[in-house]
């Protein structure tokens, strides 16, 4: 690349519109050259149709989509300089390896491609399976040959649309790694449709969640999961506890609610809903944040944390952590993760318990919206 | 006990390749009858072995003649059936048009319809025209009622084929003519050949439509439905053995080329 | 110096000429149909309104025809030539049926239990179509020539006199009688019967037998509650593509049977090539046409299926 945006991918109001259905409201979005980006949300939010924008498979009913300064909205997809690796990876079932690889290079008319080819065969280790099918290759390889197909043109952008979705769990994980891998060594801004959370936080520097055309939220994967801002976000990216609060005070830095009988505090930087006093304020916070402590040590719990007091309705033992659900006044179905250190042998259901957690780690959100949003999605795919 | 319960559990078999000797036994009769010679004027009734008829075979004035018009037709035929059916086919699986319920009625009609209605309406249509009978007319039948087959083998192929490729194709540089070229026609080529194949296969032996618009000129088809009046000569089994044998040993050889091809490649 | 280690100024910001929206090939689609189309029109639609247009005329062929729109010419043919008319759905209903009875075992011999002679039992269907039909109808005469071993057999086993006392036989004969046709019609269709048949009976997923069975259900009746409902798209077509040109085929009656076994479609030939009765060989081509079309469409609606090609 001769300029250092020549790889950012810039949106500008883009949007798409199927008759009356409204596929993505109009979006500004940039992409940062070099970049890990993913495109999150469950399927039908309009992640792959704005991917498709990018590659030019899909027209845009409004807005630009420039690549660095060019502006690209009405070039074909053959005249971008953008590659795609396909969803079921989409490789010419006619064609070997070596010339679905060399397909791209052909068709810029480039003669010698033995020596790119190899290279990038190399690059994702099928050097020995050049002359062999499609079909005959296993998933994970097949998915190496798209993305060799794409890199090999040496695109501004790589769109990844749901790449690891046909693969088994295990082979996902080590995929996940080795494409980390591959743009970490190649350098190419990477745009990443996918539908599973922890595949977007574990390979993407900077992620999106998409819900109903629009992005909910943007940025790193640990700012998503720990300030989520909408329940949306919160639940589709881990699990979250709500509690229904009212703003009880302020104090300094501190924001002190009112939940039940108790009193709940968090940090008023971490409070995206007008912490005005009797305000509605959803609090929320990670089932792995919470300690559970027997209701009989009640007395040993440290003060200035916040607590609840509940009863435990159900455990289920995991292996590395056991996942109790309490019911509380303030919050019906509490969950609730304790690492297996040390076990307490009285945590089982029908105890009464007391649970607590730092304050920080409570996040407030808008009142305002479906608690549920966001599980129902995640729960189906 | 046991033979019974064997009986029981193969019944469909015995009953399937009874149905298949049934569907071969006049073959089996064709083949043994091309190698007879009969006193008379019909090939009908054994008398003795001879090879006589494998050694002449177009010994008997106009069949050669008329296998060479049906297979020139039968040529014409597919090429003209096979390029406006694979159009059609793509048109009616790659976009969006008015009229599509009329065009898949005017597809199906002729499938759906005696031979013996198209032929005699045919017909009429040329003698309105005063249309001067023979191969063209004959061609032009044909055509007509290869196309919806063509259609139906090149659209069931290209349904199943994923738009993705196409897609992938224009993302990798091919433009419209490219991904066409490149991608598009090689994976529909099985369909393309099947409906090719079938064309050949249906006005070869197309007899109905092309009796009723052949005017004077004779088809392999004809001259059997001729000498079916006027006395079998024994080269007619001859040339319906070939065939045969013929169509056989190419689906054997292709079958297994392909085979190799497999094993070499695994 | 300093211009070698600048980077390079940017691309213009290229404000790109925007073309109309783009009208990607909204035309393709009909220049791909038109040709395809057109023929059919003008040789199959066409020609249809031509036929429809003589069986109303009168005239001769001397004096040239004029529309008289002349229906009575429709009463005539079909007070004439009811009987064949009868016949033809007869013979090409008894030809279905049988294709049915006897292609349905050998659909599922290949579909299930042919293993690796599969693809040589399809080749062994599909091969005889590569000998002209006309020679290997002609080789039913030698079959079922009278005093052969199949008239033989069937005189020794008496089936003869069933069939006789059936009318579908004469006397020790069974060519030149509507036996002969039915067997003719049936041996020319069976393999439209048995591809269809195939088709859909290998779509079905084997682990539903295991289902079936896994859940009591006996062979037989796995077979009528799973298999044979599943397969009920391969029966229609089957069926359909056996009945119709069964129902319109002349060449069998022609070569395997007599002036009594005379179907609708030898009529339609004489009259046309013959008798040189224009009007009359029409409007019998119309109503044979217009039967079929009412057949099939009450069928296909009957048995609910829709995609049929």
């Amino acid at each position: 690349m001769t300029n250092d945006t020549g790889g950012d991918v810039r949106l500008s109001g883009i949007s798409k519109h199927y008759g009356s259905f409204t596929a993505v409201h109009p979006l500004d979005l940039t992409v940062p050259q070099g970049s890990f980006f993913a495109l999150l949300g469950a399927s039908g939010c309009g992640k792959t149709t704005t991917l498709r924008m990018i590659a030019g498979l899909e027209e845009p009913s409004g807005g630009t989509v420039h690549l660095g300064e060019q502006d690209v909205t009405v070039l074909p997809p053959y005249k971008r300089p953008v590659n795609t690796v396909f969803q079921s990876y989409a490789l010419f079932p006619h064609l070997d390896i070596f010339e679905n690889i060399a397909f791209g290079l052909r068709r810029r008319g480039i003669k010698s491609v033995k020596k790119q080819v190899d290279d990038m065969l190399d690059l994702v280790q099928l050097g020995e399976h050049a002359r062999k099918k499609p079909h005959q290759l296993s998933g994970g390889q097949q998915q190496r040959v798209a993305v060799a197909r794409a890199l090999i043109n040496h695109p501004r952008v790589l769109l990844l649309d749901e790449p690891l979705g046909a693969l088994d769990l295990k082979l996902r994980r080590q995929m996940q790694l080795e494409l980390k891998r591959i743009q970490t060594e190649v350098g190419i801004t990477f745009v990443h449709v996918t539908h599973d959370q922890e595949e977007a936080m574990t390979m993407a520097d900077t992620v999106a969640v998409m819900n109903a055309g629009r992005v909910e939220q943007l940025g790193s994967p640990s700012d998503l999961y720990e300030n989520p801002r909408t329940t949306f976000v919160a639940n589709f990216l881990g699990t979250s506890n709500f509690i229904a609060a009212e703003v009880d005070s302020t104090s300094g830095d501190d924001v002190v609610l009112k939940a039940g009988g108790g009193k709940l505090t968090l940090p008023a930087a971490r409070c995206s809903a007008p912490a005005t006093t009797g305000g509605k304020v959803l609090a929320g916070v990670r089932p792995e944040k919470i300690s559970l402590t027997h209701a009989d040590d009640a007395g040993g719990i440290p003060a200035g944390r916040n607590r609840i007091s509940g009863r435990i309705a159900g455990s289920s033992f995991i292996g590395v952590s056991t996942q109790y659900v309490v019911d509380s006044p303030v919050c019906p179905e509490f969950e609730v993760y304790a690492q297996n250190v040390d076990r307490d042998e009285r945590l089982v259901p029908g105890a009464d318990v007391v649970l607590h957690w730092n304050p920080a780690h409570t996040f407030g959100l808008d009142a305002a919206q479906d608690i549920d949003a966001g599980i129902q999605e995640e729960a189906a795919s | 006990m046991t033979a019974v319960n064997w009986l029981k559990r193969n019944l469909v078999v015995i009953a399937g390749l009874l149905t298949l000797a049934y569907l071969l036994l006049p073959n089996v009769v064709v083949t043994v009858f091309s190698f007879n010679q009969p006193k008379g004027r019909f090939n009908y009734e054994w008398q003795e072995f001879s090879t006589a008829a494998w050694r002449d075979p177009c010994g008997v004035s106009g069949l050669c003649g008329s296998l060479g018009i049906s297979l020139q037709i039968a040529f014409w035929a597919t090429v003209g059936a096979t390029l406006l059916g694979t159009m059609i086919a793509f048109a009616l699986v790659r976009y969006r048009f008015r009229a599509r319920g009329a065009v898949n009625s005017l597809i199906f009609l002729p499938m759906a319809m005696p031979e013996v209605v198209m032929a005699a309406s045919l017909l009429t249509l040329f003698l309105n025209l005063g249309a001067q009978l023979g191969f063209w007319t004959i061609l032009i039948a044909h055509i007509m009622f290869c196309l919806s087959f063509v259609v139906t083998a090149v659209k069931a192929r290209v349904m199943s084929m994923d738009p993705r490729l196409e897609q992938a194709a224009q993302d990798l540089y091919a433009g419209p003519l490219q991904t066409f070229l490149r991608v598009t026609l090689p994976i529909a080529a099985p369909g393309i050949a099947a409906g090719a194949m079938l064309a050949f296969a249906l006005s070869f032996d197309d007899f109905i439509i092309t009796n009723f618009n052949a005017g004077s000129t004779v088809t392999f088809p004809m001259f059997v439905w001729g000498s079916a009046q006027r006395g079998t000569p024994v080269q007619i089994n001859v040339i319906g053995t070939a065939m045969f044998v013929v169509a056989v040993l190419l689906v054997l050889v292709s079958m297994a080329i392909g085979n190799r091809r497999k094993k070499h490649k695994a | 110096m300093s211009t070698l280690t600048e980077a390079p100024p940017p691309l213009a910001p290229t404000e790109p000429a925007r073309k109309p929206p783009r009208r990607r090939g909204r035309l393709v689609p009909y220049w791909l149909l038109l040709p395809g189309i057109l023929w059919l029109i003008v040789f199959f639609a066409l020609p249809m309104i031509y036929q429809a247009s003589t069986s109303v005329q009168t005239g001769s062929l001397e004096e040239g025809y004029q529309v008289t729109w002349r229906f009575a010419t429709y009463w005539d043919a079909l007070s004439g030539y009811y009987p064949q008319f009868l016949r033809s759905v007869l013979y090409a209903g008894s030809a279905t049926i049988l294709c049915l009875v006897l292609g349905y075992p050998l659909a599922y011999l290949i579909a299930f239990r042919a293993g690796r002679w599969r693809n040589l039992i399809m080749i062994l269907v599909i091969a005889p179509f590569f000998t002209s039909f006309l020679i290997r109808t002609l080789a039913w005469k030698t079959i079922l020539a009278d005093g052969g071993p199949v008239v033989g057999v069937l005189n020794t086993l008496h089936v003869l006199d069933v069939t006789s006392w059936l009318g579908m036989t004469q006397g020790d004969r069974v060519l030149a009688t509507p036996l002969a046709v039915v067997t003719g019609l049936t041996y020319n269709f069976l393999p439209f019967m048995v591809l269809p048949l195939y088709t859909s009976l290998e779509r079905i997923d084997p682990r539903l037998h295991e289902a079936a069975n896994d859940l009591y259900a006996r062979p037989v009746t796995t077979f009528r509650k799973v298999t044979f409902p599943l397969s009920m798209p391969g029966v229609v077509s089957g069926t359909l593509l056996t009945f119709i040109p069964a129902a319109g085929d002349y060449v069998n009656a022609d070569l395997l049977g007599s002036t009594d076994t005379r179907m609708v479609g030898n009529v339609i030939q004489t009259q046309f090539l013959r008798v040189l009765d224009y009007p009359t060989a029409a409007a019998l081509s119309f109503i044979l046409m217009a039967a079929i079309l009412v057949m099939v469409t009450l069928y296909i609606r009957r048995s609910g299926t829709e995609d049929l090609v």
